[in-house]
């Protein structure tokens, strides 16, 4: 298989080359992986997470101080052994005593470790569950307009990649504790038994250090690549498989095949690379290893046979410095994590600074079911941006149990006024008000319960379709569920399906037809029962025959209700009691059907150039239309 | 309009048994000594290194007796002085070549992954690109991406941690064992004592770990799609005042993922304390019966000393052996997944020396065809359609959802075989003529229009990567997307797609119109793909492509009838057949099918509404 790769390879490269205009996946990748070493701002709100667990952190700390202590006295114990336990004559009993003191150090070992990463790892979790659910919730507050231009597969990156590197830092920050404890207890012990022969072993961390300081960057510099050309090519090849059918309607496989191979191979130069940049430090370690037990041997050993050291402190000499290198290398190791972690952080804490426009008032009302259920608009501006007000001085009332139909062009306004309704956004001036009460003075959750909302685009969550429908009220029982189902026409297919009502459904309802979606989020209004429904209706995309079933259903969604319905079918707007006729932010006409027709404003013109739906009206009919003045 | 989904092939490899995991061990063996220099060499040098890492206590031990002659009686002086210096260089010597063959070790077993990675990533990715369309309706795309990046890492680890590693431990603690035993057999043995016991408990607890990673990541990726969701949902979960249903939703996929953590938390923790201190326990018995014999005289400080750098040195490998076993069983079950990926035959492909299809008159004839989709083989989706279009003719397909309009136009590129009769264009049947001449004649505009991320002009120019700015903006500007084009800020060159500007559902489908428009195909096909077009826009379209369809067959599939009332001849299906045909007006007024869809789509009156 190889080889035929590689004759493939070789006959798309000699017959044309790349083509200028072909790119596969991505060129870079998208965001800092590295940040400040240290930031305390970030530090600071990391600290907030961690501080509800700090006891546990406390212990942990001393287990780490504990386990690194036995860590140094072990070998110390081995010399104590060496040299007044084992000599010839020496008392019999203190053998025993030290093997007994050994094992009191293991035992201690062995109960610091394990509470140490017990605690430790348990901490991580827990903070990275934490942060996790503090921005998902505060995701849930902020505005809309901030989640309108912000992409969800950004938002979940930092739910999952920098909350995992935030854990990632967590648990080296307290293990490098122990490394530095560590360290500086190695360096103490050795220069405490012997200054001079400590000081002369000692003499290699220096270069050590000096080696990695030069080492460091350019190490970083080609992990990095890495990293990049990894997240590259597995882009180019993410996208290989989502956009398969365009690939090969296209016919561009050959062409990609060359790409993607500059992108692989690219990939296994870097990887080459960073392999060089890890593995140089082996030999330096070892061979500085070598050098220091040298040292040892040749200095210690003849002082040793000049009777003017004990054979046991060169031992604990030898093993000190089989460990003496670990510290500083998970130092600097940690030293990138923490890098990382502040990169990391930084983005984190942009999520959870988004400030929450829209809270409730400190005396909000709970805005009660026996409400008569009017809408009302009092002279309302608005705009997503202020200077740009896409609702101008609009005003207007629903009585309770009116439907009233909202018609305009692209743009007139017509979504904004539904959105308003229900508080996604403030207005800049003006009021609107639900049931007769400024809906600024009313809880936001009483205030969703009482309007029933029906997107353009039907959104389903995963899960069955019973839970779906019952999505607000989760009470509702199962009878409610089917009732509301067979009203709105959609019991018919969901029986069809494998599994009826608890059939589940694919991601965001993906095994359904989008008319099919239209209708099950039809019968989660009607089981939510609010005394007001806001309906978007649904434009493109539905085939006649759905199309049919759904106007049917949505006579019977608007019964006993007050209804909203921005309409593009004639035939909804034509049964509402009164039709809102909307033009750049203003209100132009209002009326019913028969007044609007006497009107011969843009509404009757509009009706009359017969199309079943203004949405399907030519832009440039439209304009004339609209720029003939009114007579 | 897609098949339903069968479950996926691929993801429900459960784990291999003894012989095929073991075949495909070889199978990976064998492609890591496709580069035999390399991966010789990382071999050979881990069996250097390893020499001279058990070359290190036995000098140690050396030295440590140097020091002692005093005591044992020798003479002290310029001798063993020269003994000290002489060891001491010897062990530095031993230091340097160690570091320097474990440097070869690491980078050439890596580099084999690297190499082996690159020729996978390669294979996997042509293989994608050319699995029909039938494999990719049956295979959820996440489970691919798993393939191709998790199950081919799994592989490409396999030399350096599972097979370099193997010969590592087995040398070392191998010719280790071989060293102390011969040394002194009791206390050989209580040396190695610790050597069964965290061997056993590392493999034990790696494959746990592996069991419940699988496990954590299935739970993960239930907190992920609830976030996710909910989070593009954003409006419905506000509109229904649902904040604290999705946070309810959110702490319980989060608690039964933080729960599994914690076990494994618990599962890693309880291990590496109890190997570690069995280590020690040994170390601690060694350390007594040595010393004894120290005391008796029937051992010196220097043997004991190497007894226990020997274990220090041994440490480390032997708790390694679990990762060992678990790179094992990692390349095993990911080599299943991934080889029966590469190994899958790809359905629709050139016959040997097929020709290049030829156009001359661009007829395009299906005759009697039949159609049922291979997860399905007993349902026939298309059965006894045939017509015909010349060039220039323009073919409009309508008829109620599940009818099999969209399933016609998939099968003049040849998405999909023809379960029965055939298609030809000019007299040649498209299964035996090349793929790539075939798919270079006949475009599709499909439904749901992917975006590549790149710019604009790259987009448009995805099949005609060498296509100069002219026509580019010719085909933008018959679709309708010129002039919103260069209402953005960069033009033509704004990157859009996954991470740029994101487009409308009708911009995209513009696009996509301008990007079969470059091919300058013998067949053009819009599987309803205006639909999210305004229809004045779709007009303008109309007109624009006029001149080009007079060299061309257009075939529109729409609901919209008003996107193919105009089309030459205008086919009705229903359940998979033609079931009336004509243009628009012979089908008024045959009063059929065709008149009834009219009168609802174009006046929905009263009627229509109380029926």
């Amino acid at each position: 298989m190889a080889e035929q790769l590689d004759a493939e390879r070789d006959d798309a490269r000699g017959e044309e080359g790349r083509p200028p205009r072909a790119v596969v996946g991505s060129h870079r990748i998208e965001e800092e992986i590295f940040g400040k070493v240290f930031d305390t701002n970030i530090i600071r709100r990391i600290w907030a997470f961690v501080a509800p667990y700090r006891t546990k952190i406390y212990w942990a700390v001393a287990a780490v101080l504990a386990f690194t202590a036995m860590q140094l006295a072990i070998p110390l114990i081995i010399r104590y052994a060496i040299d007044h336990g084992m000599r010839p004559g020496a008392d019999p009993s203190t053998l025993p005593w030290t093997i007994l003191a050994f094992l009191v150090a293991i035992l201690i070992n062995f109960g610091a470790s394990y509470l140490q990463e017990m605690l430790v790892g348990g901490v991580a979790e827990d903070v990275l569950f934490d942060i996790r659910r503090a921005m998902f919730g505060h995701l849930q507050r902020v505005s809309l307009s901030w989640m309108d231009k912000t992409e969800v597969g950004r938002l979940m990156s930092r739910l999952q990649g920098d909350v995992n590197s935030m854990q990632e830092f967590l648990e080296t920050s307290v293990l490098s504790v122990g490394d530095i404890t560590l360290l500086f207890g190695i360096i103490v012990v050795m220069l405490s038994l012997d200054f001079k022969l400590g000081l002369l072993t000692l003499s290699a961390l220096p270069v050590l250090f000096v080696v990695r300081l030069f080492w460091l960057p350019r190490a970083r510099k080609s992990f990095m690549a890495a990293h990049e050309t990894n997240s590259i090519a597995n882009g180019a090849l993410a996208e290989a498989i989502h956009g398969v059918r365009a690939v090969q309607g296209m016919d561009r496989q050959a062409v990609n095949f060359m790409l993607f191979d500059d992108k692989v191979r690219a990939n296994l130069r870097t990887h080459l690379t960073a392999a060089k940049y890890a593995q140089v430090m082996v030999p330096i370690v070892d061979s500085l290893t070598g050098l220091a037990m040298a040292l040892v041997i040749v200095v210690g050993g003849a002082r040793v046979l000049n009777q003017a050291l004990d054979v046991g402190v060169m031992v604990a000499f030898l093993f000190y410095i089989q460990r003496f290198f670990d510290p500083i290398r998970s130092l600097t190791l940690q030293y990138s994590v923490m890098q990382r972690a502040m990169a990391s952080g930084q983005r984190l804490t942009e999520v959870l600074d988004v400030p929450i426009d829209i809270k409730d008032a400190p005396d909000a009302k709970v805005l009660s079911s026996d409400m008569d259920g009017s809408v009302e608009f009092r002279d309302v501006v608005f705009g997503y941006n202020p200077k740009h007000p896409v609702l101008k001085h609009v005003s207007f009332k629903v009585n309770p149990g009116e439907t009233v139909a909202l018609v305009g062009p692209t743009g007139s306004g017509k979504s904004s006024c539904m959105s308003l309704i229900h508080r996604f956004y403030d207005v800049q001036q003006g009021q609107v008000l639900v049931g007769g009460h400024d809906v600024r003075s009313l809880s936001q959750d009483s205030l969703g319960r009482q309007i029933a909302m029906v997107l353009q685009e039907p959104f389903l969550f995963t899960g069955t379709v019973i839970e779906n429908i019952r999505y607000q009220k989760t009470d509702a029982t199962r009878d409610d569920v089917v009732q509301a189902a067979k009203t709105v026409g959609a019991h018919d297919f969901i029986m069809r399906m494998p599994d009826g009502y608890d059939s589940v459904l694919g991601q965001r309802g993906g095994n359904l037809s989008l008319g099919q979606r239209q209708l099950i989020s039809f019968a989660r209004a009607l089981v939510a029962d609010a005394k007001i429904l806001v309906l978007d209706e649904a434009t493109a995309n539905i085939d006649s025959y759905t199309e049919m079933l759904i106007q049917k259903a949505l006579v019977k969604l608007l019964e006993g209700r007050t209804g909203l319905v921005i309409a593009h079918r004639l035939a909804t707007i034509r049964e509402a009691d009164r039709i809102i006729v909307l033009q750049n932010g203003e209100l132009i006409e209002s009326g019913n059907h028969r007044e609007l027709m006497k009107n011969e404003k843009l509404y009757s013109k509009l009706y009359n150039l017969n199309y079943s739906s203004f949405d399907d009206i030519p832009e440039d009919v439209l304009d004339d239309a609209m720029t003939q003045p009114a007579t | 309009m897609r098949a339903a989904k069968p479950a996926a092939s691929l993801a429900l490899v459960k784990a291999a048994g003894w012989g095929k995991g073991l075949s495909i061990l070889t199978r990976i063996t064998v492609m890591a000594f496709r580069h035999p220099w390399q991966a010789s060499l990382a071999i050979g040098a881990t069996l250097v290194a390893s020499a001279f890492q058990l070359t290190i206590p036995r000098l140690l031990g050396h030295a440590v007796d140097s020091t002692q002659i005093v005591l044992s009686g020798g003479a002290a002086g310029q001798a063993a002085q020269d003994t000290l210096l002489t060891t001491a260089l010897l062990l530095l010597g031993a230091s340097v070549v160690r570091g320097l063959f474990t440097l070869v070790q690491n980078y050439f077993s890596e580099a084999v992954g690297h190499h082996l990675g690159y020729r996978l990533r390669l294979a996997c990715y042509e293989k994608i690109q050319r699995l029909s369309f039938s494999f990719h309706d049956s295979m959820h795309s996440g489970d691919l991406i798993t393939v191709g990046l998790l199950d081919l890492e799994g592989v490409r680890m396999y030399f350096s941690t599972a097979l370099v590693r193997m010969v590592l431990l087995f040398v070392l603690i191998g010719m280790g064992a071989y060293l102390l035993l011969s040394t002194d057999i009791v206390l050989g043995l209580l040396a190695l004592s610790f050597v069964p016991f965290v061997g056993w408990r590392s493999s034990v607890t790696q494959l746990r770990l592996r069991a419940t990673w699988l496990e954590l990541q299935e739970r993960l990726s239930v907190l992920t799609r609830v976030m996710e969701e909910s989070l593009g949902g954003i409006r419905v979960v506000r509109a229904f005042a649902a904040q604290d249903h999705e946070m309810a939703k959110f702490d319980k996929a989060s608690q039964s993922a933080v729960e599994l953590a914690h076990q494994r938390v618990g599962i890693r923790v309880a291990n590496t304390s109890a190997m570690t201190f069995s280590f020690f326990v040994a170390m601690g018995l060694v350390l007594w019966v040595g010393g004894t014999k120290v005391m008796a005289g029937e051992m010196t400080v220097g043997t004991l000393t190497s007894f226990l750098t020997f274990m220090t040195i041994l440490q480390m490998p032997v708790r390694q052996l679990g990762l060992m076993v678990n790179a094992f069983a990692r390349a095993s079950t990911c080599g299943a997944r991934l080889f029966e990926l590469l190994d899958l035959d790809i359905a629709i492909k050139d016959e040997a020396n097929a020709p290049d299809l030829k156009v001359a008159d661009g007829t395009l004839r299906f005759e009697n065809v039949r159609f049922a989709y291979p997860a399905a083989a007993q349902q026939d989706v298309l059965s006894g359609v045939s017509f015909e279009a010349r060039r220039g003719e323009t073919i409009g397909i309508v008829g109620p959802p599940g009818s099999g309009k969209s399933t016609l136009a998939h099968l003049i590129p040849r998405f999909y075989d023809v379960t029965g009769g055939s298609i030809t264009i000019d007299g040649q049947d498209i299964r035996r003529v090349t793929l790539q001449s075939l798919r270079r004649s006949v475009a599709v505009v499909q439904q749901d229009s992917f975006l590549f991320t790149t710019t604009i002009e790259n987009n448009i120019a995805y099949g005609d990567p060498w296509a100069k700015d002219a026509h580019i903006e010719r085909a933008s500007e018959s679709a309708q997307l010129h002039n919103y084009v260069l209402g953005l800020p960069s033009g033509y060159g704004t990157v859009v797609g996954e991470r740029g500007v994101s487009l409308s559902g009708g911009q995209r489908q513009r696009l996509s119109i301008a990007r079969a428009l470059m091919l300058r195909p013998a067949v053009m096909v819009f599987d309803d793909s205006t639909a999210a077009i305004d229809a004045g826009t779709e007009q303008r379209m109309r007109i624009a492509m006029r001149r080009y369809a007079a060299s061309r067959v257009t075939i529109i599939v729409a609901h919209r009838l008003s996107s193919l009332m105009h089309a030459d001849r205008i086919l009705f299906m229903e359940d998979g057949r033609i079931v009336e045909s004509g243009t628009h007006a012979e089908l008024l007024a045959l009063g059929g099918r065709y008149r009834a869809l009219y009168d609802l789509q174009l006046r929905p009156g009263d009627d229509a509404l109380s029926a």
